[in-house]
């Protein structure tokens, strides 16, 4: 904030600071904007902490049942695959998305005119919606999709694999999609922070005869790791909360037995609809913001500790 | 890496091994959208289970396009999607822009609780509001309207600290000068502040469209009313409606993409020079 004038005390009603000190007009300014996040972002998180610990349900507001809606998660299968699928997607995705994307940011920092054509393109992706980008790729990873009639056309494999209708192989094909959608999203993050890094160092890294690979460990990635840092957080946040593509991907039902669930389509599925058991839903939204609050101060914490070495 | 020499390299190993990868990724990540293409132009006599696959069609055809558009009315779903994202774009230049001028530039009593306020509102994450938001929207008569579907996000906490910032970076000076010659708050927010961060308003108009544009869980747990459907939501039957012909559901999403694609070629910079200003930040 403008330190100038926090240095100088405020003379009486003069400065154009100490005018606003008892008047509506700032208020004024502020109010849409207030009211929307107070009604619609902070009011729905206290109805949430209260529906948490209620047995309601979307026609019936429902009593306070304690904590029988955490209980019953324990037993609800479907809770422990969706927990499960959504941990092993911030497990898998997120080291791809820490490095896969610096390396490329690397590679094509030096590319001069070509820059800006391959920045373009690996962005595309990135603006697309995920239905969009989970219909093309259940287009191409269908059992006679592009994907694998080019196997088979290789002989790599004798049978289609079925990449959308086994449990794991759905898994993993759509944390393939997430890297792929977001790879241009993180490089561009990086491209930005590779251009603060001193020009001199990576002259006098070619003067000591250093390689591609020893100049990318020993002087890109301490330059950037603070944005490593950074990168590490959102992407395993938006890992955590994935919901597009499997949805998608499985056509909206969470997989075989719903063995796809994840974290938000479990909630999707228990808050809506006529039979919606809201009460429950909250309490898994409210298990769900507790572990993304723990993913980010687990990082926050292992950062100071990188720090300190 | 960048070298100073950049202009007199002479192709090396390193130099066609870094263009390979990069050509190599360019593919990876631009080949589904050109497979894409080529399918939604494929006519009745290609082969789509060729091999090896077949990237340029035989008998290209429109056929495709106007076998969607007569099964699913994506015009309308466009339109409905255009007025969701045109409220988000305005509520968002003009709340966030309004709000961040107070936060950024007056100083008043209180100021610190309502910054704190919006700092709160980014730290929820949507999942934890989401069913609360719906029984609230469900509860004001809202639920199936566009209405319904933009509220929650028509003023974005990130974009009030964003434009904060962007405010409590300008110098005081020409405010000081505004004041000296009897200018009012509202004045030197039109005459004096605004004209000074156009770059960053264009940024938060850019971004509030496309995540308006792309959003996909909230209008499906909005919207009951396919009359009412946003495009994410109604591509979505794309898959139930053609599952035996690939063609068609790559018509679809080919025409669901031209809008934003134009957008995004038109406005590229801005895509870049936000994502960076946010980058740099954290």
């Amino acid at each position: 904030m403008t330190t100038k004038h926090k240095a100088s005390p405020p003379r009486g009603g003069d400065t154009a600071l100490a005018t606003h000190r008892w008047r509506v007009t700032p208020w004024l300014f502020l109010l849409p904007g207030l009211a929307v996040v107070t009604l619609l972002v902070l009011v729905p998180f206290l109805n949430t902490l209260r529906l948490a610990f209620t047995d309601s349900m979307l026609l019936r507001p429902g009593d306070f049942v304690g904590l029988d809606n955490f209980r019953r998660m324990f037993d609800d299968e479907r809770f422990g695959t969706a927990l499960l699928n959504s941990s092993l997607y911030v497990v898998c995705v997120v080291p791809f998305m820490v490095v896969l994307p610096l390396v490329l940011a690397a590679l094509l920092s030096g590319a001069g005119r070509l820059m800006g054509f391959f920045r373009t393109t690996m962005y595309l992706p990135v603006i697309m919606s995920p239905v969009i980008v989970g219909l093309i790729w259940t287009n191409l990873l269908d059992k006679q999709g592009l994907v694998n009639e080019l196997l088979g056309t290789l002989k790599m494999v004798a049978q289609p694999v079925p990449f959308l209708t086994d449990r794991w192989l759905l898994l993993f094909s759509a944390m393939f999609v997430t890297v792929w959608t977001g790879l241009g999203y993180y490089m561009v993050i990086y491209l930005a922070a590779l251009a603060n890094i001193d020009p001199s160092l990576y002259d006098a890294a070619a003067m000591d005869g250093a390689g591609p690979v020893r100049t990318f460990l020993n002087v890109t990635v301490p330059g950037v790791r603070s944005t490593m840092a950074l990168i590490g957080v959102l992407s395993s946040v938006a890992a955590f909360r994935v919901f597009g593509e499997i949805y998608v991907l499985t056509d909206g039902t969470g997989g075989v037995g719903g063995g796809d669930l994840t974290m938000t389509m479990l909630i999707q599925r228990e808050g809506t609809g006529l039979q919606a058991r809201t009460g429950y839903a909250g309490a898994i939204s409210l298990v769900m913001s507790v572990i993304l609050g723990a993913l980010l101060i687990a990082q926050l914490v292992m950062q100071r500790k990188q720090r300190t070495f | 890496m960048p070298t100073s020499a950049a202009g007199r390299r002479r192709v090396t190993p390193g130099l066609v091994g870094r263009y390979l990868i990069l050509i190599l990724m360019a593919v990876l990540l631009a080949g589904p959208l050109i497979w894409q293409l080529s399918l939604s132009l494929k006519g009745a006599g290609d082969d789509l289970y060729a091999r090896p696959p077949e990237l340029i069609p035989g008998h290209p055809t429109p056929a495709n396009f106007a076998t969607v558009l007569d099964r699913i009315p994506v015009p309308h779903y466009l339109v409905n999607s255009l007025m969701v994202a045109a409220m988000a774009v305005a509520g968002n230049v003009v709340g966030a822009t309004c709000a961040g001028y107070a936060l950024g530039k007056l100083r008043f009593r209180g100021r610190g609780v309502a910054a704190g306020i919006f700092v709160a509102a980014l730290l929820v994450p949507a999942e934890t509001v989401l069913i609360s938001q719906f029984l609230l929207v469900r509860g004001a008569g809202l639920a199936n309207t566009l209405l319904g579907v933009v509220l929650p996000t028509i003023v974005a906490a990130l974009n009030v600290l964003l434009m904060r910032n962007a405010f409590a970076n300008l110098p005081a000076e020409f405010d000081e000068a505004a004041v000296i010659d009897g200018a009012n708050a509202w004045q030197r927010f039109i005459r004096v502040s605004v004209p000074q961060v156009k770059g960053v308003i264009t940024v938060v108009a850019i971004f509030a469209f496309v995540g308006s544009w792309n959003d996909f869980l909230w209008p499906l747990i909005v919207l009951s009313d396919e009359d009412n459907y946003t495009l994410t939501v109604g591509l979505n039957r794309l898959r139930g409606t053609f599952y035996d012909d690939p063609r068609l559901i790559a018509a679809g999403t080919i025409i669901a993409l031209v809008p934003i694609v134009t957008f995004f070629a038109m406005l590229q910079r801005y895509f870049f020079r936000g994502l960076e200003a946010g980058g740099l930040k954290g």
